[in-house]
């Protein structure tokens, strides 16, 4: 029986104890004792102590389930191909898999007489619809066919186990309906325990993404020295075919994060000061009508997806800058269609409703005091923004400036589409430059093998990228934190 | 006496004023008045020229170019040893193009036997006459040997060049539309059996190497999974999650190690999601790639943190009194949270939601990681089906040379802008409408 068949019996078993324990409850209720919880609390109690062990079982079960199959098609492999590498062992299992899971869309009497070599098999699969690689080799049939009996076995033990378990619990939950039974509370401790575990959702995802990508990175660096990565200056992975043999490529970080730094400098002259000076004058000059008209407006723009100025700049802005520079020199163009400069700006003004919004806040956040106290000294209301409240805000905005340079370092899409391929090393704007973002999505975009360096960098590339942000996003958060009890 | 009277008396009327920079202090104010509306204006500006400039390339792509021909389902083209009656592969194999291009000769007036003129209309019809016409036969097998009209998509370049697009101009050499298929366009078009209709294909066509027949519509599933996906997923899990933050958890190393967590994972670059993915959910949980289910589990881990925040802001705005009176009247603390709080914050987490779910629809990054730059012609039935996104599917044409898709293109970003438009409109009203201010 299927995972899903099983759930959905385990549910309905849970339903209809719900409505049985909410009718026992309330038949009990003979207005004698005063009872202690609502009748439908007595059902959830009920409902909870069938699913949620019946339910936890199904879950390990699973998991453990698809383990054993896994170590079982392993095991029955023939020797030479588990004397070989992890990988081509890796593919084999794989292939039996998909065969197997193909052949349970052949009926049973197909199933009785099962060809014993693929070459037979495949047309009859393909009628069903299903196609397999054709390195699927003549052995792999029979331990497919086994591995389906066993998961059939283990699937037949979890449906009954619990099923049996999920009216155990319901028994067990009816059983313990009385009128002075504490069910609200019981429920309620089940509640805020799984309100607890959605809180640590949070916390599992952090520990997911640094584990995942340290595995990966530890596999990368067995493969290519520490050195080589962090203090190379040549970006050239070599793709090679699958099996192709050895490849050395070289994988030094640096052109990427000079890359991806320029990219982000250029951005961050764009955005801060002319984020920075909308939103001041939004605080502090803009009359209340044309600020309810212009704010919305620029949250337009922190709405528009990234993708759309990433092709704003590859079709339009590029393109625009080339042919200006060509028409400049009368010829031959300095600036390249993709280029820092594309990037930076594109980039740039995508991050100016984030510096503005930001500061915003900031600024507003100054108490009324310090600026009334300015003004009625005399000072212009410009001078009491670049002397009294600038000041001020300083702390804040340096906090505001650091947040956006990292959404600036980890965007991908923008550069992806506009700053170029080329792991270039240069100091000229009008030049192409890459970033870390895109040659994560360079190295791992299409088919691919798993162990590969050229793969595997991918993840130490998202590893730096991942604590550059991490440590920026933490400063900033502190100094925003930290300022704004200052004031409050 | 007098002298000194008369001395007070021109200092007094005649004395100028100290000069303490008052002009030039304005002139600052001014300036500086100017900077603030010359940043706005650059912002909007921006704004305005990118909106243009992609409405303006991609409005086209609504409309699309069919020639409407009679076709006549000639029994000695479709099958023309009579097999059909034993083997139905005949109908499935025929040469249908050459039907719908044989109507298209009768209809210039060429000499069918003409060669040269003949090799003239090669891309003229698109090459999806061969699906279109086999579902004609395919559906009605009596339609062989009879005439009927039918639409038949023109090719990329035609529709091009009927749009306006093509510079005429240019020599013919170097164009990709010949001057006598334009000489044979402006004949169609005059007789009215060319025209544009508006373009359904756009939205229920899937990926293909002919522009004309390339649309989003298995992006459009995609999309819909993903959000339907991240919606069940993010909302509960997020609420709860807020829930027990803001009103159950005390103050401890635990929760502010969880606070930091959340805050931080609003900021982690969106495409270390997509790593996230790779690795655990492809490659250790082994779920398929480029399934919407998988994208719809990236996104949901990257729109938490937006939903948490979103709603335990809205938690806290809900005043303390409330509490105590609920409190006061006996309920548990969990009756006063499910039954006072959360109704009454209910706008400002749906509005939270709403916002974080629009990001989710624009997310392009992570989804390339998790395999769904894939080439799917097929609607995918189920979210564990290969399928592609729509920014996915914006950024996949991006990558391809040809006019036409650059068109296709922008008219999939237009339709992009008006999803994000709509649940960005939708949220605001929902805030106007139902927030409570206290």
């Amino acid at each position: 029986m299927s995972f899903l068949l099983v759930f959905a019996i385990v549910l309905a078993i849970g339903l209809a104890a719900f409505v049985a324990g909410r009718q026992r409850a309330r038949s009990q209720d003979d207005g004698t004792v005063k009872p202690h919880s609502r009748a439908h609390y007595h059902g959830w109690w009920a409902f909870l102590t069938g699913v949620v062990p019946a339910v936890l079982f199904l879950a390990a079960w699973d998991i453990g389930a698809s383990a054993y199959l896994n170590s079982h098609i392993h095991s029955a492999l023939p020797a030479d191909v588990a004397d070989g590498t992890v990988a081509h062992e890796d593919l084999a299992a794989g292939l039996v898999k998909s065969l197997a899971s193909g052949l349970r869309k052949l009926d049973s009497q197909t199933l009785g007489a099962l060809p014993s070599s693929f070459a037979d098999l495949q047309p009859m699969l393909a009628a069903k619809g299903v196609a397999l690689a054709p390195d699927t080799q003549d052995y792999m049939i029979p331990i497919a066919t086994e591995a389906n009996r066993v998961s059939d076995r283990l699937g037949m033990i979890s449906a009954v186990v619990s099923i049996g378990l999920a009216l155990i619990g319901v028994g067990y939950g009816l059983k313990g309906i009385s009128p002075r039974a504490r069910a609200r509370n019981n429920v309620e401790k089940v509640m805020l325990w799984s309100l607890l575990g959605a809180s640590t959702l949070a916390i599992l995802t952090t520990i997911g993404i640094v584990l995942s990508m340290l595995f990966q990175t530890i596999a990368f660096f067995e493969k290519v020295p520490l050195s080589n990565f962090f203090f190379g200056t040549v970006w050239d992975p070599r793709f090679a075919a699958a099996g192709a043999g050895a490849s050395e490529g070289q994988f030094g970080l640096i052109p990427l994060l000079a890359g991806t730094l320029y990219i982000a400098f250029v951005a961050l002259l764009v955005a801060v000061p002319i984020g920075l000076m909308s939103a001041v004058y939004m605080s502090e000059y803009a009359a209340p009508k044309v600020r309810a008209v212009v704010k919305p407006a620029l949250e337009l723009l922190a709405g528009i997806p990234t993708i759309v100025y990433g092709i704003f700049a590859l079709v339009t802005l590029g393109p625009f800058l080339r042919d200006i520079s060509a028409a400049l020199t009368g010829g031959t163009p300095f600036i390249q269609a993709q280029s820092i400069l594309t990037a930076g700006l594109v980039m740039g003004v995508m991050l100016i409703p984030v510096v503005s919004s930001l500061s915003d806040d900031i600024i507003t956040a100054v108490p009324r005091a310090m600026r009334d106290g300015s003004l009625g000294l005399g000072a212009t209301r410009s001078e009491t923004i670049k002397r009294v409240i600038l000041p001020a805000a300083l702390p804040g905005i340096v906090g505001a400036i650091l947040l956006t340079a990292s959404r600036a370092i980890g965007e991908t899409m923008i550069v992806v589409l506009a700053a170029g391929v080329a792991a270039n090393l240069t100091l000229n704007p009008f030049e192409a430059m890459t970033t870390i973002t895109v040659k994560i999505v360079n190295q791992l975009t299409g088919d691919l093998e798993f162990n590969t360096p050229q793969t595997l960098v991918a993840f130490a590339l998202g590893i730096t990228l991942f604590a550059l942000t991490l440590v920026m996003n933490i400063v900033a958060l502190y100094i925003v934190r930290k300022y704004r009890e200052q004031y409050e | 006496m007098t002298d000194i009277s008369l001395d007070t008396l021109t200092t007094s009327a005649a004395r100028p004023r100290r000069d303490i920079g008052i002009k030039k202090r304005y002139a600052a104010e001014r300036r500086f008045r100017l900077y603030g509306v010359l940043a706005i204006a650059v912002g909007l500006a921006f704004l305005g020229v990118m909106l243009t400039s992609i409405i303006s390339k991609g409005y086209t792509a609504f409309w699309q170019t069919t020639v409407t021909l009679p076709i006549n389902f000639d029994e000695k083209i479709i099958d023309p040893s009579n097999k059909r009656a034993t083997d139905p592969n005949v109908l499935i194999t025929a040469n249908y193009p050459k039907i719908a291009e044989a109507a298209l000769i009768e209809k210039l007036g060429i000499d069918p036997n003409d060669k040269a003129e003949v090799r003239k209309l090669k891309g003229f019809l698109s090459d999806s006459s061969r699906v279109q016409l086999r579902a004609i036969v395919a559906a009605d097998p009596s339609v062989i040997g009879t005439t009927r009209n039918v639409d038949i998509l023109a090719a990329a370049n035609l529709d091009s060049a009927f749009k306006g697009q093509i510079d005429l101009e240019v020599p013919e050499s170097r164009r990709k539309v010949s001057d006598q298929q334009v000489e044979w366009m402006n004949k169609l078009k005059a007789e009215g059996v060319m025209a544009e209709h508006f373009n359904t294909g756009l939205f229920s066509y899937g990926a293909s190497s002919r522009p004309e027949t390339s649309g989003v519509g298995v992006a459009l599933i995609g999309s819909f999974y993903m959000m339907v996906i991240v919606l069940l997923l993010a909302l509960p899990i997020g609420v709860a999650a807020s829930i027990y933050l803001e009103e159950f958890a005390k103050k401890s190393r635990f929760t502010d190690l969880i606070e930091v967590n959340i805050n931080n994972l609003a900021a982690v670059p969106s495409i270390v999601f997509g790593l996230l993915g790779l690795a655990v959910f492809i490659n250790f949980l082994g779920l398929p790639r480029s399934a919407s289910f998988v994208g719809g589990l990236v996104l949901t881990l990257m729109t938490l943190p937006t939903i948490i925040i979103a709603t335990r802001a809205a938690l806290a705005a809900v005043p303390p009194s409330i509490r105590s009176a609920a409190l006061g009247l006996g309920a548990s603390k969990m009756q006063m949270v499910f039954q006072h709080i959360l109704p009454l914050a209910a706008p400002g987490i749906l509005t939270g939601t709403i916002i974080g779910l629009a990001r989710a629809l624009g997310e392009t990054a992570p989804l390339l990681l998790i395999g769904m730059v894939a080439f799917v012609a097929d609607y995918p039935t189920t979210p564990f089906d290969p399928a592609t996104a729509l920014p996915v599917q914006i950024y996949m044409w991006a990558n391809e040379a040809e006019r036409a898709f650059v068109e296709r293109m922008s008219g999939a970003i237009i339709i992009l802008l008006i999803f994000l438009m709509a649940m960005n409109i939708v949220a605001i009203v929902l805030r106007r409408r139902f927030e409570r201010r206290w």
